[in-house]
């Protein structure tokens, strides 16, 4: 399949992984077989990773923290950052890892049920870490826009019924 | 009291479409696939510029022809899209949207008892800005067999001794055809034959799907014969900054520029500066705005099909126009029936001439899922229609 086609799944699934991929295979003019396929084969080759949700808790009567946590590291002889990263990914309350370019090494975000809880998280399993320098830690206080999605704004058809 | 009313602007109808909205707005609940402009914002970069030309104290005039650097940038568009060349200076007119380009250009060249040539279906402004500017308008009805496209024969068959002006437009409103390379080079010499002007409406350039349009100014010996109007609204999603322009030849943009300077002074200043950040910058959104169009064009038409109305596959704008010739309603009877059993809102095809009776426009510039939700309802109102 063309690259141009596996762009447009990707952009369309990116927006609405809910998307009828009845609906989407004649939107891109190709059979829902081919679309399964292909999907499947993004599946595979890890370019599709998965299909969550993207919620405001916020909006809910959960009780959420998320913080960001820049974390400095001495790399390790051989296997660089990938390992540490690893071993951070694999609690339950990191969300994400990124290797940073710039005055830190990784961004983690975290989320917690209280600022008590993620503070305890970072000194108990974080910090405790061997090769891990420091951690400084931000709490976010308000999402206005996640994952291309803007939280706030209700977005409603503007235009009138004008001779166009 | 007299009656102080010019009596040729009481002649001219009120637009069709028009018509048809104020009873939609009384309709409770309705849903529009009606509307004739993008549905996406203008993008953020665009529209900050704006913002910023604003806090720069750009407040003022603009000279009557458009900023500089904006025409400047519409000479560098039109050669980098459709291979004309143009000298900023001389053959760029910056305009209130395309529709002010329209009427300039028409002033500019009409004399009394000149006829001019629409093509049909068409915008609605053609014709009333021909008769208005004193021309006689000559309409050619364009065909559902030939996918709307304007053919040598239907072109010659049109033309007296009293033609001047040629008015078309592709893309199309409402039709959603183009016009190919090859279909432009058989009226081209026509044309040149019979010595016309035409004014190339390509509002609607950068919506083609498959191939890219070619503008008829490109071909060999037109560009002296041809004014082009074009713009932001469509290209750029930009309909409220009212920007648009003409290029054309020397002598006829120089005329369009005196009227359009007593008229209007100038095209809005903060939307020109806009306008520029559009086109050095804008050509990715382009692209985002024709790839997410093509993919509601496909899902639109395979669902007219699954209904069974026949529909020519429109490779240009956002518009499909359907052929409900088969159901023996006329267009406006249709669209009522429509409106009040299932609530959805499409313009009658004879609101753009009568050559678009039996047709209907539905646009497409709306989401995937409200263009599922609508359809939905058409296809009850067409199954309820068949059952009685």
């Amino acid at each position: 399949m063309e690259n141009k086609n596996r762009e447009r799944i990707l952009k369309n699934l990116e927006f609405n992984s809910r998307i009828d991929l009845h609906d989407l295979a004649i939107m891109l003019n190709i059979t829902e077989a081919d679309l399964a396929n292909e999907i499947a084969d993004m599946e595979k080759e890890k370019i599709i990773c998965g299909y969550p949700t993207l919620i405001n808790w916020d909006n809910t009567d959960k009780e959420q923290v998320t913080a960001l946590i820049e974390v400095k590291v001495t790399p390790q002889r051989g296997i660089g950052f990938d390992m540490l990263a690893e071993r951070i990914s694999r609690f339950n309350e990191v969300t994400s890892v990124y290797l940073m370019s710039g005055g830190f090494d990784f961004m983690v975000l975290i989320e917690g049920k209280s600022m008590k809880e993620v503070a305890k998280f970072v000194f108990d399993k974080l910090s405790a870490l061997e090769s891990i320098l420091s951690t400084s830690t931000h709490f976010v206080l308000k999402k206005y826009k996640d994952h291309g999605v803007d939280l706030f704004t209700e977005k409603k058809d503007e235009r009138e019924m004008v001779s166009a | 009291m007299r009656d102080f009313v010019n009596k040729e602007i009481k002649k001219i109808k009120p637009s069709g479409i028009r018509k048809f909205f104020d009873i939609a707005k009384e309709i409770d609940g309705a849903i529009s696939l009606g509307v004739g402009e993008p549905d996406f914002d203008t993008p953020w970069h665009i529209r900050e510029e704006g913002i910023y030309s604003l806090e720069r104290g750009k407040t003022y005039y603009t000279s009557n022809a458009g900023l500089k650097d904006l025409r400047i940038e519409i000479c560098n568009f039109m050669n980098r899209k459709y291979n004309i060349s143009y000298e900023w200076n001389k053959n760029i007119l910056v305009t209130v949207g395309g529709s002010e380009a329209i009427d300039m250009a028409l002033r500019a060249m009409i004399d009394p008892g000149d006829e001019v040539i629409i093509t049909t279906p068409c915008y609605v402004s053609y014709e009333p800005c021909a008769t208005l500017a004193g021309g006689i308008v000559k309409t050619i009805p364009l065909k559902n067999e030939n996918e709307f496209r304007l053919t040598k024969a239907e072109l010659e068959n049109a033309i007296t001794p009293k033609s001047k002006i040629l008015i078309m437009c592709f893309p199309n409103n409402p039709t959603g055809a183009i016009m190919e390379k090859k279909d432009l080079e058989e009226i081209k010499d026509v044309i040149i034959k019979h010595d016309l002007v035409v004014i190339s409406d390509e509002i609607y350039s950068e919506l083609t799907f498959g191939k890219n349009h070619i503008s008829i100014a490109s071909l060999p010996g037109m560009k002296e014969r041809t004014i082009v109007i074009n713009g932001f609204s469509k290209t750029y999603s930009m309909t409220g900054w009212r920007l648009g322009y003409a290029c054309g030849p020397e002598n006829i943009i120089f005329q369009m520029t005196k009227i359009h300077q007593f008229a209007i002074m100038c095209a809005p200043t903060n939307s020109q500066y806009a306008g520029v950040e559009a086109l050095k910058n804008g050509d990715d959104d382009i692209i985002y705005m024709r790839d997410a169009y093509n993919e509601r064009r496909r899902f639109v038409l395979k669902r007219l099909e699954e209904m069974g109305i026949p529909c020519f596959e429109p490779k240009g704008a956002f518009y499909v126009f359907p052929d409900i010739r088969g159901f023996g309603l006329s267009s406006e009877e249709f669209c009522l029936r429509l409106l009040k059993e299932e609530k959805v809102v499409v313009v009658p095809g004879n609101a753009f001439g009568e050559s678009g009776e039996g047709f209907i426009r539905i646009s497409y510039a709306y989401s995937i899922d409200d263009l599922k939700n609508a359809l939905a309802r058409v296809e009850n109102f067409i199954n309820n229609y068949l059952a009685k």
